[in-house]
């Protein structure tokens, strides 16, 4: 286990190119504390792969440096650095046992032989893959499979920090909530340092203590899934997180309050005013909108129910945006009038997050 | 009563074909079988001989010999080109420049007509002026491959490993780029040494293709004809007469229509046989 | 325009990919057929195009038997999960591949191609190659081509699965209104859901080959006839306990008797509670929820909700909850039911409608 932490790494794969552009990962400042559980989250091409290959060593950054516990290990080969990777399909030798699979990092190794066969039986039972240990790994399905992945890594003592790269990738749906429960056990079983490579905000939220969300080779916002989903820094965070994600309304300031579609927000604060050639936008999520008599009054375009809760599309002078209502609660059909959460509603500039003022 | 034929016109496209077939494969072969139970001395008088020449192919001495001979030449070639052939894959750059001019070199070899490359290897062998006789003799070892039946036998392995292990290399390369990068990176983390990686990565992943590529190495070189035949013409004496070599001399040299046909025939049976046993264990390892 | 199949099925060595399935499709909007992988979806879907034979049974499209017609004879457009498109053919030529066949004018072509580019959103990539483009653009391109055909029954197998969530999430919005337009009937197959409930329409569920139930999709989704259907329609899992009814109210599995005035129109006897993960919740609704004790396996926070992982004494539920509570492993909760919201379903997994 190990404090892993990245200062100032840039990686471009044409590196003689001086363009900005080029740069697979422009900035990367990131600490990732012992024993903690984190997530790059990011569309594609984002460079949350790049990112993974750096520190487990697979790639050597174009600049920067990579810290296991204060020491420099960026120019270190993957296994000099006591790491372990799943990746997005299970990497299993096929011609061996599954407990010859756990066992062969151990063997490699010089292990003992009888220290060898406990580890594999501990590891094999966390996993639920003792009823396995002597069938062949390619007779495996996708998921046990993956299985043995993770377990060669968990059979180690030594491992720094455990990477997942999209794991979950080609694992059945409904296997899917049973495998990330299980990772999440293991992480609070285990202790090591792991990080979780994705591109589904829901994986990388309830797998994590802290999210990096990435947006074209940088790290946008670093928090906690609460911190992520109140107070998203850049209205990237706010889109990209939340099914549907956050609400962007094009909006003006007024007094350092922001006033959309003619109606004035309420705001926990007011914010200071901003130069007007900037691009001022209001940001609240659909999950704060509710339904008030008191509010100002929206078209409904579609209502899309999913059961649990409801979408409805609505429209005021133009704009569009989603409100969330809970199951169970009455839509009026007629004149919707609705109002925004001050607490959860926010101003972006530019695309970053506003600070309100302190109160006095 | 589901199944039908929608498309009536694809039958007129296969017909050329089926023609075509039928005068070069089909006509020929019943020809050899009705050759192979008659006796003729000549002037197109035929007799019903039955499975007489049958048996004396199968208990004929020369038959055996050349038999063996074969047999001996197919394995020394299958032992030696398949892992050669591997073993080049393997150091072979994946990508880049020296990627595709390996991939040409390689290639060179297999584009070559095959008569030409015996003519090229007598020349190259003799043991005067060929480059590669007049070399081997000058180290001191006794080479002449016209007179000594172990030169005779080296230079045409010597020819068809140098002409046919591109084959496999190229089977073998294409077979090892399909491995994806992550096998390597996960050997790399559990630090698995170069041979561990080929015993438990390469070599299980690049299993079928290599299945192709044994057989295809296995029904040549056991039909080999041209090229020993251009390089040796069988000889010195006939310790170089493979089957075919031989079955041609005593179709056409000794104008033997009746044995030579019953032989040709039993040369094919052997053949399909032994590609049905490969086949079965290929499928049959598939399905495990 | 309404596609129906009667007893269709297929068979293959034995097995039974699909189960006699007779049903009729509601033309015009979308068809949702939402099973686990491998349940036979991908195989319904080429029983539809034609691009398999089905063992026995028919497929009739408007008082047309269709069952042995080729492929190229049917009015078909099929997108699947792997971006399927011609590699070496520019987009414009890819979106235009179907009317090219059938030999229309080229000003036609490029007016329509147009179109279609611009409703997809990739109008500006109409010159480049398929492997030039993003994951995103690639199924576009390929939906384009379906929409340019214009065909009377459009197959969509996963389309989205492959893409990255937020991209799904966009490509699923605009999907019903691009094919609403046409007319055409649509088949829709997918793994999740919230899927399926997002595109509205009519979906059918999909176990093991055999459809078990087909309908509004709201309907599906609230009032499954199956055990089976219920746990299809279900993510997070649906969470069940067995219980037995006496004269005065239920045994939940592990001995506790709970009194209650509740399904007193069914027989005694053994049956299944099937309840969702949303519908377990940590606070008290009314005195009448059922208490049920557990021990909290794991819980998993995502911004604004909480998915805790219990384990009770059969079974392991998920509870689905708003608000984000941090539970230690091992802590010992209380969670609370209305039995409004459970369903009952019989021994063989038929639902019983109790009141």
């Amino acid at each position: 286990m190990a404090k892993v932490r990245l200062q100032q790494v840039r990686h471009s794969y044409n590196p003689d190119v001086g363009d900005k552009t080029e740069y697979a990962l422009q900035h990367i400042d990131l600490t990732w504390d012992n024993g903690g559980a984190y997530a790059l989250l990011g569309p594609s091409g984002c460079g949350k792969t790049t990112l993974l290959n750096i520190v487990s060593g697979l790639i050597h950054p174009t600049e920067g440096k990579v810290f296991f516990d204060n020491q420099d290990v960026t120019l270190n080969s993957p296994d000099q650095r006591n790491i372990a990777q799943i990746f997005q399909f299970p990497v299993v030798y096929d011609t061996m046992t599954v407990r010859d699979n756990l066992a062969f990092p151990l063997r490699n190794r010089k292990m003992e032989p009888f220290e060898i066969e406990e580890r594999v039986k501990t590891v094999a039972e966390m996993l639920n893959l003792s009823a396995l240990l002597d069938k062949r790994a390619s007779g495996l399905t996708a998921d046990g499979k993956q299985k043995i992945s993770l377990g060669r890594g968990l059979v180690r003592s030594d491992v720094n920090i455990m990477m997942f790269d999209e794991p979950l990738t080609v694992i059945d749906p409904h296997l899917k909530w049973q495998l990330r429960s299980e990772l999440k056990q293991l992480h609070r079983r285990v202790g090591f340092t792991m990080v979780y490579v994705t591109h589904d905000q829901t994986e990388a939220l309830t797998f994590a203590d802290k999210v990096a969300v990435m947006f074209e080779g940088e790290v946008v916002q670093f928090g906690t899934p609460e911190e992520l989903f109140l107070r998203p820094n850049h209205t990237f965070v706010g889109h990209f997180i939340g099914s549907p994600g956050m609400n962007l309304l094009p909006c003006e300031l007024d007094g350092g309050f922001p006033v959309f579609a003619g109606n004035r927000i309420k705001l926990a604060a007011p914010i200071t005013q901003i130069n007007s050639t900037k691009k001022i936008e209001l940001g609240v999520r659909p999950e704060f909108i509710k339904i008030d008599e008191n509010g100002f009054s929206i078209k409904v375009n579609r209502i899309d129910d999913v059961g649990r809760y409801r979408i409805v599309k609505a429209e005021c002078l133009g704009q569009n945006f989603n409100v969330y209502v809970p199951e169970g609660l009455e839509i009026p059909t007629e004149n919707l009038r609705v109002s925004f959460d001050p607490q959860h509603t926010h101003v972006y500039c530019d695309g970053w997050l506003q600070n309100k003022k302190e109160p006095s | 009563m589901i199944e039908r034929i929608h498309n009536q016109k694809a039958w007129i496209m296969v017909l050329p074909v089926i023609l075509l077939v039928a005068f070069n494969a089909v006509i020929p072969i019943m020809t050899v079988v009705n050759y192979s139970v008659q006796e003729t001395f000549g002037n197109n008088v035929f007799f019903w001989e039955g499975l007489k020449w049958y048996e004396q192919v199968l208990h004929s001495e020369r038959f055996h010999a050349s038999m063996t001979r074969q047999i001996i030449f197919t394995s020394i070639i299958l032992l030696i080109e398949i892992p050669l052939g591997i073993a080049i894959a393997l150091t072979m750059p994946r990508k880049g420049l020296g990627a595709t001019l390996c991939l040409v070199l390689m290639s060179l070899p297999l584009l070559i007509p095959w008569n030409v490359v015996g003519a090229m290897w007598n020349i190259f062998a003799l043991p005067e002026i060929g480059f590669l006789g007049h070399f081997v003799n000058s180290m001191g070892i006794d080479y002449n491959f016209t007179q000594q039946p172990i030169s005779a036998w080296v230079t045409i392995i010597a020819m068809d490993v140098w002409h046919w292990t591109s084959l496999v290399v190229l089977l073998s390369y294409a077979g090892l780029s399909a491995i994806p990068e992550a096998f390597y990176h996960a050997a790399q983390i559990d630090t698995a040494t170069k041979w561990q990686i080929f015993r438990y990565i390469q070599l299980p992943k690049i299993k079928h293709v290599l299945t192709i590529a044994i057989l295809l190495r296995f029904m040549d070189s056991f039909m080999i004809y041209t090229e020993p035949f251009v390089l040796t013409g069988g000889g010195p004496g006939n310790s170089t007469t493979f089957l075919s070599t031989d079955l041609v001399k005593i179709a056409l040299g000794q104008f033997d229509l009746g044995p030579a046909a019953a032989m040709s025939l039993i040369y094919f049976l052997i053949v399909l046989l032994l590609c049905w046993v490969f086949y079965t264990l290929m499928m049959r390892n598939e399905a495990r | 325009m309404a596609f129906e199949f009667r007893d269709l099925c297929k068979k293959e060595y034995d097995v039974t990919l699909i189960a006699p399935i007779s049903m009729k499709l509601k033309p015009g909007i979308f068809n949702t057929i939402l099973g686990a992988t491998l349940s036979g979806k991908t195989t319904l879907l080429r029983l539809m195009a034609g691009l398999e034979r089905p063992t026995s049974g028919e497929i009739w499209h408007k008082e047309t038997n269709v069952t042995n017609l080729p492929v190229q004879k049917r009015n078909v457009a099929m997108v699947y999960q792997q971006f399927i498109n011609y590699p070496s053919m520019s987009v414009f030529e890819n979106i235009a591949s179907p009317l090219r066949v059938k030999k229309i004018p080229e000003n036609e072509v490029k007016s329509r191609v147009n179109k279609v580019a611009e409703l997809l959103k990739i109008s500006p990539l109409l010159e480049r190659r398929p492997t030039e483009l993003s994951g995103g653009q690639q199924q576009r391109t390929a939906l384009a081509r379906a929409l340019t055909k214009e065909a009377e029954l459009v197959l969509l197998d996963e389309p989205l699965a492959n893409l990255d969530y937020k991209l799904r999430e966009e490509l699923r919005e605009e999907l019903p209104r691009l094919f609403e337009e046409s007319g055409a009937t649509v088949v829709y197959t997918t793994t999740e859901p919230s899927e399926a409930l997002l595109i509205g329409g009519f979906s059918a569920t999909l176990h093991e080959g055999k459809i078990t139930q087909y309908g509004q999709t709201q309907s599906v989704y609230k009032d499954p006839i199956s055990l089976t259907a219920a746990k299809i329609f279900s993510d997070p899992p649906l969470n069940t306990v067995k219980i037995e009814k006496n004269g005065e109210g239920i045994f939940l599995n592990g001995g506790e008797h709970w009194k209650t005035k509740k399904f007193s129109n069914i027989p005694n006897g053994n049956y299944t509670l099937g309840f969702r993960a949303h519908h377990l919740k940590l606070d008290p609704s009314s005195a009448d929820d059922l208490k049920l004790p557990g021990e909290v396996l794991v819980t998993e926070l995502s911004g604004s909700e909480s998915f805790v992982h219990v384990k009770t004494n059969e079974k392991i539920w998920v509870v689905h909850t708003h608000g984000i509570y941090n539970f230690k492993q091992g802590e010992q909760i209380k969670m609370y039911l209305s039995l409004h919201n459970c369903y009952v379903f019989d021994t063989d997994g038929s639902r019983v409608y109790a009141e």
